[in-house]
């Protein structure tokens, strides 16, 4: 079996005195999906904080495709291949859309030495013509779902071998969200690994191939997204849903 | 009439250099969080490392880069050794900070004496420029025009370049920035360095004008916390506008009202704190 994109073991996170996450051990196939849902703080958020490095944590071991990652700084996360998406969108608002772009940009364009192209402004343009359009006003000027689109591409930019998406539906309208989703499919048929925090359930069944369910700051189920499709018992008593 | 003029034009001579000054705070201020209360202590390390250039011959100009460079290169040792294990914690910066511009003050003492020394203006700038009856010193123009090109200088690099961008990205979501994999620790040392320098250039061009003695530090200080407060944290357009409100207020009120100069001084930047507590164009901070 090939490498996976990450491996997660043993992780333990903290904000300030309080412990929130609890061994929790998941791992992401290189060019899968993987689904991290869960009710409102059950700790999905703060999962994804710390594999970039923004929360405390500690993990046994915490690997990205193979090389170990634990402890690292968000930078030094960027340069190894994480791209973040994180939750409220967090672009640039001074910045305009060009500039929280090129602000991610690797100086070399190539792509990971894996045969997929790297991600570079015109791609970004031809792909997202919104975008181009949009390109010198102030990034906090645009709408929710140009935000979002916005916040996808800068991470792109870093041409990441991961990427990480916390609540990209979050506050947007429905129609908007099947545009994310379109694009979330886009990214996986090019085989990008994703790990996709999402409170819309059935945004994420549609798209993850595997799922991780946390409850109270643990692994309360964890397999391929068939297991919990069919499974309402399951969904209504960690999601509280149906 | 002609005395309006004429302290009219000190304080655009004084708002240029307090822009010098404070436009360097404002960028570490709004980057970094960190207030850093040696600024007032490298604008007159740097005159004092600037008068000894020029006492040894070297001329006015070189005296300029060499109190620039001295100040950076201190700078830059007193962030990267110092404030960058200080990171967060506001207290520990402003009394290391504070403790620093002592310690240069009594160096400077002990180096330069404590005579007040008088910077002879750079050949070329001397004497006057006269126009419908009004004298300008030509040196104040010159400072003048050299902090407008200074902000206007300043300006490209934050709103026209990519490390500019980066800068401003780091002010908006230091976190966010870093996960976009800019080095935030490395902008800081070269914002910091580009700050200490302006302070020590700007010590020397200030020289001809307010020469330089003990306390030089401690009177600038607060004028650059105020233009800051007054202008908005991280803004440089706020920093331009600031000096130069200060710079008029300070010049009239002296003359005018010596005994409130303070007060007319403070009196604004009470206002505005009350009014618009992010300063005239204060960035919002996320």
């Amino acid at each position: 079996m090939a490498t996976d994109a990450l491996v997660l073991d043993g992780l333990d996170s903290f904000y300030g005195d309080s412990h929130v996450l609890h061994d929790v051990s998941f791992s992401v196939g290189a060019g899968r999906v993987l689904g991290l849902l869960g009710r409102n703080g059950a700790g999905k958020s703060t999962c994804i904080g710390s594999i970039i490095g923004f929360v405390r944590s500690r993990a046994r071991d915490m690997r990205l495709f193979g090389e170990p990652i634990a402890g690292l700084s968000p930078e030094a996360l960027s340069y190894k291949g994480i791209g973040l998406v994180p939750q409220g969108r967090r672009i640039f608002p001074t910045l305009t859309v060009r500039e929280n772009l090129t602000v991610a940009a690797r100086t070399s364009a190539q792509g990971q030495g894996d045969g997929r192209p790297g991600w570079t402004l015109r791609h970004v343009y031809e792909a997202f013509p919104r975008l181009k359009e949009r390109e010198k006003q102030f990034a906090g000027s645009l709408s929710g779902g140009e935000q979002q689109m916005l916040a996808i591409c800068r991470a792109l930019m870093t041409n990441p071998r991961l990427l990480l998406l916390d609540e990209p539906s979050e506050g947007l309208a429905p129609q908007i969200i099947q545009e994310v989703a379109r694009v979330l499919v886009d990214l996986k048929r090019s085989g990008l690994a994703i790990v996709l925090v999402e409170q819309n359930t059935a945004l994420a069944t549609d798209i993850a191939d595997d799922v991780v369910i946390l409850n109270s700051g643990r692994v309360a189920h964890s397999g391929p997204v068939s297991t919990i499709r069919s499974n309402e018992q399951l969904l209504e008593k960690l999601l509280g849903i149906y | 009439m002609h005395f309006y003029v004429m302290q009219g034009l000190n304080g655009l001579a004084l708002g240029a250099l307090l822009f010098i000054l404070s436009a360097g705070f404002s960028l570490i201020f709004g980057l970094m969080r960190v207030a850093n209360l040696s600024h007032g202590a490298y604008f007159m390390l740097g005159a004092y490392v600037g008068l000894t250039c020029i006492d040894r011959g070297y001329g006015f100009w070189a005296g300029v880069l060499a109190g620039g460079a001295t100040v950076a290169l201190l700078g830059g040792l007193v962030e990267r050794l110092i404030l960058r294990r200080l990171a967060g914690r506001p207290l520990q910066q402003v009394l290391v900070t504070l403790g620093i511009a002592f310690i240069i003050a009594d160096a400077c003492i002990w180096l330069w004496t404590g005579d007040p020394r008088p910077v002879p203006v750079p050949s070329g700038f001397e004497g006057v420029f006269r126009f419908q009856g009004f004298v300008f010193p030509k040196y104040r123009l010159f400072v003048v025009a050299v902090a407008c090109a200074l902000g206007l200088a300043l300006w490209l690099l934050m709103e026209r370049t990519r490390l500019g961008a980066m800068i401003r990205a780091g002010v908006d979501d230091m976190d966010m920035a870093r996960a976009m994999g800019i080095r935030t620790s490395v902008l800081f040392t070269v914002v910091f360095c580009l700050g200490a320098a302006l302070a020590g250039a700007g010590g020397v061009l200030a020289g001809p004008i307010l020469s330089v003695y003990p306390g030089l530090d401690s009177d600038m200080l607060p004028l650059a916390l105020v233009v800051v407060i007054l202008g908005g944290v991280g803004s440089l357009g706020g920093a331009f506008l600031g000096s130069f409100i200060i710079g008029f207020i300070y010049s009239y009120g002296q003359a005018l009202l010596p005994d409130l100069a303070y007060v007319i001084l403070f009196l604004p930047m009470v206002l505005v704190l009350t009014l618009r507590p992010r300063g005239l164009m204060g960035r919002r901070t996320v």
